[in-house]
């Protein structure tokens, strides 16, 4: 039993075109918001709804929206981040993708609520073919009179533009999203001031990210108590995963966010297990940033509860046992893994996507990136494993943004849990060039609760 | 009416001073002085918007304020938090400061070629100062490091991106002095470089001040480039009537000859204000083409202060920073490791050597 609010549509066919997607039930959001409530009535209905910002950090979405400043005469601005660049991260392209209509509903009655007259869309560049998508469907609601002037005639003016990023990871940072969106280097501002006093061109601004602002309607749809209602404690409403790596049936799910995370690997309603009839050996929960947790720590919390697919049980624990539901990139590997390799990808790719602003992460990028590849191919120490412990704990939190951050979790997770790895890799210089761990490891898995 | 501001209270490793409203936490620490004032690398107060990049100023705030005494998380960059009525900040006396300081002066000499003995700016160079109060004395990192070819801007300047540090600040300068900046920082991470987008050389009036306000030799002045080393060269204070700039400016001579012509700059490193109030930029051409003492009228000999290595202890009225040690150790002073004149065999502790006149001989010692 899986309650689906933002996917519900996503298979009726041409729901991407306005007139499917009206004759399913679509911007009824729209007119109920605009025609019967008040934009500080909206903010208090999200706040109430519980949503959860969908980005990756889960800040209460309506809270953001009160903290937006209102000064007289400065026009606001609302942005969608639809950057989605984290690897194992593919949910938003999905909703773009099949059913922009419901971002477009949502970043209405969200442009109604904190009076924005020119809303942003800034889509990551490599997600190319999204953009002509979005507009098609710009234009189409444009010519049924839900954008533009006066739309149904209460005076609220709307327009919504689609932006292209260059593609940088970075550009998914709030504040460096609005710099590239500004025309500017995508570097991350220094914050004080927030984007909600100072964002794009000085003005006051909200950030959210595609799901979010898709959230919003339902939220409209059926009202803040019964969204509420869905899901468990400060989880609430649905959340959409992004399973990919050793399992069955990789793609996108809707979730409530009250199933365990046993069942949504294994059920065929949802990842239909792991590949080939292999054994789960690790997973990273989030998307690429968040710490990795090993198989028993994944499906049991350390007190040996059952760890949910929500916000708080996920995060049980701290990073010591613990990681996060970020953004919902769900990557599993199977017991033919190997964590180094795979953590060396990801720093690989941090390294990449570091903007070079702030020295920590600049330089501290690239050395784990190395120390990382050498211990890969063999050629590693034994304090190599201790002094990339040392690297990424001075890059953590001494950044500007939370890059940094996100390059130094992967790192210390791998280590804190697949430290034998490591270890492995120092000690059989040969063999881990012609095998990876996972592959020579199968004497000894690592124990796998019942 | 002027009204009485209302000044706030902001206690630093113990020492409390009152500042105004809206200073950052540097420059109050900058107010106290010494030890306390956290370094910077890319701050720059003469430039706005710049700072909160090198992470060198990190700072722990152990009270946000009198109103809302909860401490912040993470460490702050001092240079872009402003102080809070009540605040209390802990700088050297915070071991997470100075862990996290050896951290980041690691990261910045990973990929500085550390050619110190070829290069134009030993002695005066920000880098140099910061890893020997806070660097270590070996390195960890074993890979080769990132290298640029050099590259000409102009007939003055030259870029050596390889010892560059990515603090922006000609940047900015570029930015806020010329009309029309033609240099940036291309690509990204740690192979971000300072270029111009096509070779393009920097001609405008005010470019050349990028020398000054570069913490590392990465920009530097052609006409000087290996002619002398900063320490043999004296500073003089001169000025000149020029149509462009305030005409204010630093010669650094030996003997006669003018080797080099800079901004004054202040005990933080930083480009004084000119008598006109104004921050003392000068133009290309009193930077580069008036080399000879004819060209100039000298005040008199530059007031050195902290940096040490530039003729230490050759002038009078030496600036020396304020002792704060004792303040922030509440009133003790650091305890000597070892007194050698208390157990040394040759020295006689029951000689008091300040109670000898002049320098001591050893004929002091050998009275009965």
């Amino acid at each position: 039993m899986s309650v689906k609010l933002l996917l519900e549509k996503a298979h009726v066919e041409g729901i991407r075109s306005y007139d499917v997607y009206r004759r399913e039930g679509g911007y009824r959001a729209v007119e109920k918001a605009l025609k019967t409530m008040s934009p500080e009535a909206i903010v208090e209905e999200v706040k109430k709804s519980g949503l959860r910002g969908r980005g990756g950090a889960g800040f209460p979405t309506g809270m953001k929206w009160s903290f937006i400043a209102k000064p007289e005469g400065v026009p606001r601005h609302l942005v969608c981040n639809a950057d989605e660049s984290e690897p194992g991260t593919f949910k938003d392209r999905y909703l773009m993708e099949f059913l922009p209509h419901l971002l477009i509903e949502g970043l209405i009655i969200s442009s109604f609520a904190l009076g924005s007259n020119a809303t942003y869309i800034y889509i990551r560049g490599e997600y190319a073919w999204i953009p002509d998508i979005l507009e098609h469907a710009i234009r189409e609601a444009k010519a049924n009179g839900w954008l533009g002037k006066n739309i149904l005639g209460t005076g609220f003016d709307l327009e919504i533009y689609v932006q292209r990023g260059a593609g940088a990871y970075i550009c998914g940072e709030e504040t460096a999203l609005i710099e590239s969106l500004e025309g500017k280097r995508g570097n991350p501002r220094i914050k004080p001031p927030f984007p909600a006093v100072k964002g794009v061109w000085d003005r006051p601004t909200v950030v959210n990210n595609v799901e979010s602002l898709a959230a919003v309607v339902p939220i409209i749809n059926i009202g803040a108590e019964e969204y509420a209602k869905i899901g468990v404690g400060r989880s609430t409403g649905t959340k959409l995963i992004s399973a990919c790596g050793n399992i069955n049936k990789p793609g996108v799910y809707e979730i409530d966010m009250t199933i365990s995370v046993e069942e949504f690997i294994y059920s065929d309603e949802y990842c239909g297990g792991i590949k080939n009839g292999k054994r789960l050996k690790a997973c990273i929960p989030g998307g690429s940033s968040v710490p990795i947790l090993p198989a028993n720590l994944l499906l049991k919390t350390a007190k040996g509860e059952t760890r949910y697919m929500n916000y708080e049980s996920l995060s049980d624990g701290g990073f010591a046992t613990g990681s996060m539901m970020g953004s919902g990139g769900f990557i599993v590997l199977d017991e033919d893994q190997c964590v180094v390799k795979n953590t060396y990808t990801l720093a690989r790719f941090y390294r990449h996507e570091s903007c070079g602003q702030c020295s920590p992460c600049r330089e501290g990028t690239g050395w784990m990136e190395k120390i990382l590849k050498k211990i890969d191919s063999g050629k590693g120490a034994m304090s190599d494993i201790d002094l990339l412990w040392d690297i990424q704990r001075k890059i953590e939190g001494n950044t500007i943004c939370p890059l940094g951050d996100a390059a130094a979790w992967p790192v210390a997770a791998a280590i804190r849990h697949f430290r034998d790895e490591f270890e492995w890799h120092v000690k059989n210089p040969e063999e881990c060039l012609v095998r990876n761990y996972g592959l020579a490891g199968y004497a000894e898995p690592r124990p796998i609760p019942a | 009416m002027a009204e009485e501001k209302k000044l706030f209270k902001v206690t630093i490793d113990n020492i409390t001073v009152e500042v105004e409203p809206g200073t950052t936490i540097l420059n109050a620490a900058r107010l106290v002085g010494g030890e306390v004032a956290p370094p910077a690398m890319c701050y720059y107060s003469k430039l706005k918007g710049s700072g909160g990049k090198c992470r060198t100023c990190l700072v722990e705030v152990a009270a946000g304020s009198t109103a809302d005494p909860r401490p912040m998380p993470k460490l702050v960059a001092s240079c872009r938090t402003t102080v809070m009525d009540g605040m209390i900040v802990k700088n050297i006396t915070s071991e997470r400061v100075q862990d996290a300081r050896a951290g980041i002066v690691e990261f910045l000499l990973l990929n500085h070629p550390l050619d110190c003995p070829i290069c134009d700016q030993a002695g005066e160079c920000h880098l140099q100062e910061l890893s020997y109060e806070h660097g270590k004395e070996g390195t960890r990192y074993e890979f080769g490091k990132r290298t640029f070819k050099k590259h000409d801007l102009g007939p003055y300047i030259q870029l050596h991106m390889t010892r560059c540090i990515l603090c922006y600040r000609c940047v900015f300068v570029a930015d806020q002095l010329t009309n029309k900046r033609v240099h940036g920082v291309l690509d990204r991470g740690d192979h971000a470089e300072i270029a111009t987008y096509i070779e393009k050389a920097l001609d405008n009036d005010f470019i050349g001040n990028v020398i000054d306000v570069c913490p590392v030799g990465a920009l530097t002045d052609k006409t000087f480039r290996f002619k002398n080393r900063v320490w043999f060269t004296k500073p003089m204070d001169a000025h000149r009537d020029c149509p462009t700039c305030c005409g204010e400016v630093q010669l650094w001579m030996r003997g006669d000859e003018v080797f080099r012509v800079t901004a004054r700059k202040d005990e933080w490193g930083e480009i004084k204000d000119a008598s006109d109030g104004k921050t003392g930029w000068i133009c290309n051409e009193c930077r580069f083409e008036k080399k000879d003492a004819k060209d100039w009228i000298i005040d008199g000999p530059t007031h050195v202060s902290r940096h040490s290595v530039i003729s230490a202890n050759h002038y009078e009225k030496v600036i020396q920073p304020q002792e704060t040690l004792p303040e922030v150790m509440g009133g003790r002073n650091p305890k000597l490791l070892m007194d050698i004149h208390s157990i040394s065999e040759v020295n006689r502790p029951d000689i008091h050597l300040s109670e000898i006149e002049g320098p001591a001989h050893s004929d002091d010692f050998n009275e009965p």
